[in-house]
């Protein structure tokens, strides 16, 4: 943090550290005097304090929906929030395929899917298909980089045999479905898969994306780098040239 | 509702023509094929019922005995009645059970006592039809009794706990709230299940099992709410996956109302054999038409892999031969709710513009078709404010294109499955659209030669471009090489491709036979 940046803020409503926040939520009460008195206990609970209730709707038989501003008497210590940081530099779609060219000399090949019973490939797809996502194309548009996606529903044994047959450097899988911690479970057996059919050396980068991750789970989950969230084919292009190129060469 | 794009007809009959064209093939290959699921949907309607004390149906284990013996070419029909002569029982599903024991053996008759086989399969098969026609003529006696929804489009709502006894209080609350038709969404998963589950549904992974019970009990539940209400609300499953023409049967035993039932979405986008799901498609598709169903189709999935824009042509095409097949099948065009959806990156100029372009093409092409109607997902970002925007602009773009059937969209999209107050929160920007717009569509006229009927008649061209590219290939190979949705699909690969067989010369399904007759 840079000094002129104050370590302790508060929300922002209108004016510095009015500490001003709304949120909105339902409680299965019937709609009176008495289900708004909650709302404004449950808020309080929450740290605001004082609490307006601005809405309250009855929703079918015994549930009201509440919508509430308020102050919010928390502090936020800047200091103390830990995040994963990008710890490697973005590269355009250009320097990705350059490095690849002269520093691996072939192409860097990627397997990807959705395990498990997740059937959601709009993760996967945003991160491999040309089509990309947010204007941003996908990796295999990248002309280094050789992608394999192997698509929803793959199994664990399927996605081993496809990341050995295809020589695969990484193996990116994408888990949207977190009931019951589905998204969870379903890494680790990935992880322990790869563990117990390759060598150390031999495995390729493990990696997980899905949005809602905890990008700081890597030791726990079995992989290498976990992506939440909002994450581009540019920050995973970067982050492959990164873990397998250039950080391997400095290290080795 | 026709001429506001001022279409060339001549253009629009050849687009049909490439379409037939293009299909027919197809048809070809599902009338000399058959799957597992077409047979086991034929020993449904038999009769056969229940499931083994590890939750595989009865129809499963006779389907493999037979199969085991004599292949599945014959159909199952035959060796299953000749066998239940030999054994000298009347129960079906008795002899499912000594199948399964080990203790029957199947044989392909011949002479007199395949003319035996035949007809007692006929028979029963036929007991089964009756049954679904039956609850055909009840829907239609509910639907005189307490009426259609006032407005169009139905408003369409998705219910999905993963617990059935969870979902009716949800289901039924929502149609209060003013939902017309209830979808129960499937356990993740259950379409590349080669079984049909069996009883109800306490446990399920983002949505509710498919099964025969829990289509009773939900069914049960909104003929109270209907009752209550005032009009007839409408439930929806899925016939798609590995059991399509299974689900189709149930459905119309159970009296579902709506089915989703694409052509090609599950090879597209299940990776399941095209052979087989073709072949499963058009059994289903006869069934659906039988029972009253109205089918839905999948097109908007099209266009949540590939660009809306770029792509809009593929909705087109895809609608053409979904609406071929229909046809084929015997599906009535009140029948066919062809699916399109509001998937324009919001960011695009004019996006608005090209929804309505590619909306009122969809009508116009198919004025006698409801039209599923579907919400933003895919930049639907987590920015609940915005998504609600978004859906606002979608129902808009729904009622001044006279769409059939509209799904509702939820703000949280992406983010959770919808809570009580999403749901709620999305019905009164559905009303309140229809309330202050509904009739708009009176005056929305697009100005000739404007941007809109250029923008419709530019999709139309560059359908008519694709139709005729696949006309030179064949369908199968155009979905090999990935002209659907990015994805590539090869006819020799995919998942339940081991459960088709071609027929044999003697091949027979009482079902087909029926449907066929009537058709």
């Amino acid at each position: 943090m840079s000094g002129t940046q104050k370590a302790i803020v508060r929300p922002y409503g209108d004016t510095t550290g009015d500490g001003m926040v709304q949120v909105s939520f339902t409680l299965p009460v019937s709609h009176d005097k008495r289900a708004e008195g909650a709302a404004v206990q449950l808020a309080n609970r929450m740290g605001i304090d004082p609490a307006m209730v601005v809405h309250a709707k009855p929703m079918g038989d015994g549930f009201t929906f509440f919508v509430v501003y308020g102050r919010v008497n928390h502090l936020v210590d800047l200091n103390a929030v830990q995040v994963v940081e990008r710890d490697f530099a973005l590269l355009s779609a250009k320097d990705v395929n350059t490095v690849i060219k002269q520093r691996l000399r072939r192409k860097l090949s990627v397997v990807g899917a959705c395990i498990g019973t997740d059937a959601h490939t709009v993760g996967i797809d945003a991160i491999l298909n040309v089509k990309g996502i947010a204007g941003e194309k996908g990796l295999e548009y990248y002309r280094e980089l050789k992608v394999t996606n192997l698509g929803a529903q793959v199994s664990v044994p399927e996605l081993v045999e496809a990341a050995r047959a295809e020589k695969a450097d990484a193996v990116l899988v994408s888990q949207v479905v977190t009931q019951r911690d589905a998204h969870l479970h379903n890494t680790r057996e990935m992880s322990a898969a790869f563990r117990e059919a390759m060598p150390a050396g031999r495995r390729p980068l493990l990696i997980v994306g899905g949005p809602r991750f905890d990008e700081t789970m890597t030791d726990e989950l079995g992989v290498d780098r976990i992506f939440g969230r909002g994450t581009t084919p540019g920050e995973v292009a970067s982050y492959l040239v990164h873990a397998l190129i250039t950080q391997r060469k400095a290290t080795a | 509702m026709t001429g506001k794009l001022d279409l060339d007809p001549v253009l629009v009959a050849r687009a049909r023509e490439l379409a037939r064209r293009a299909g027919q093939p197809v048809v070809d290959l599902a009338r000399s094929h058959t799957t597992v699921s077409v047979e086991r949907a034929v020993l449904r309607l038999a009769g056969v019922t229940g499931a083994d004390p590890d939750g595989i149906p009865w129809v499963n284990r006779l389907v493999d005995a037979v199969v085991a013996d004599v292949g599945l070419g014959h159909g199952v029909a035959v060796p299953v009645f000749d066998a239940l002569t030999r054994e000298g029982i009347t129960d079906v599903t008795l002899l499912a059970q000594k199948a399964a024991a080990g203790s029957v053996r199947f044989a392909v008759p011949t002479g007199r006592a395949a003319t035996a086989a035949r007809s007692a399969a006929r028979r029963a098969v036929a007991a089964g039809i009756r049954r679904i026609d039956r609850r055909r003529a009840e829907r239609d006696r509910l639907i005189k009794r307490h009426g259609d929804p006032k407005q169009r489009p139905w408003i369409y709502l998705i219910v999905a706990t993963g617990d059935i006894y969870e979902d009716i209080p949800q289901a039924q609350a929502a149609a209060r709230a003013g939902a017309d038709v209830i979808a129960v969404i499937r356990s993740t998963g259950q379409s590349l299940l080669d079984y049909v589950p069996e009883g109800a549904t306490r446990e399920g992974f983002a949505g509710t099992y498919a099964t025969q019970e829990n289509f009773r009990l939900m069914r049960a539940a909104l003929d109270e709410s209907s009752k209550e209400l005032g009009r007839y609300v409408r439930l929806t499953n899925y016939a798609s996956g590995l059991c399509m023409p299974e689900m189709a049967t149930l459905a119309g035993l159970e009296r579902l109302d709506m089915m989703l039932n694409d052509s090609m979405y599950g090879i597209l986008f299940r990776d399941i054999n095209p052979i087989r799901t073709f072949v499963d498609q058009r059994f289903s598709r006869q069934v659906h038409a039988r029972a009253g169903i109205i089918i839905n189709t999948g097109e908007d999935n099209y266009l949540t892999t590939a660009d809306a824009v770029d792509e809009a042509h593929t909705v087109t095409v895809s609608q053409l031969l979904n609406e071929f097949f229909a046809h084929e099948a015997g599906l009535a065009d009140w029948q066919l709710g062809l699916g399109h959806a509001f998937e324009i990156n919001p960011e695009v100029p004019e996006s608005f513009r090209l929804e309505l372009a590619h909306a009122l093409l969809a009508r116009e092409l198919f004025p006698d078709a409801p039209l599923k109607w579907m919400p933003p997902t895919k930049h639907m970002t987590g920015d609940v404010f915005r998504g609600n925007l978004l859906d606002g602009f979608f129902n808009l773009a729904g009622t001044l294109t006279g769409q059939g059937i509209l799904l509702v969209g939820m703000m949280t999209e992406a983010v959770v499955t919808p809570w009580l107050s999403d749901r709620d929160i999305a019905l009164q920007n559905v009303r309140y659209v229809l309330g202050a717009a509904g009739g708009l569509h009176e005056d929305f006229v697009p100005a000739p030669g404007g941007f809109i009927r250029r923008r419709a008649n530019q999709v139309l061209g560059e359908a008519l471009d694709l139709l005729e590219r696949i006309g030179e290939q064949t369908l199968l190979t155009a979905i090999a090489e990935g002209t659907f949705g990015i994805m590539k699909r090869p006819a020799d690969r995919g998942k339940g491709l081991a459960g088709v067989a071609a027929h044999e010369a003697d091949y027979c399904n009482p079902a087909t036979e029926i449907l066929e007759a009537a058709a």
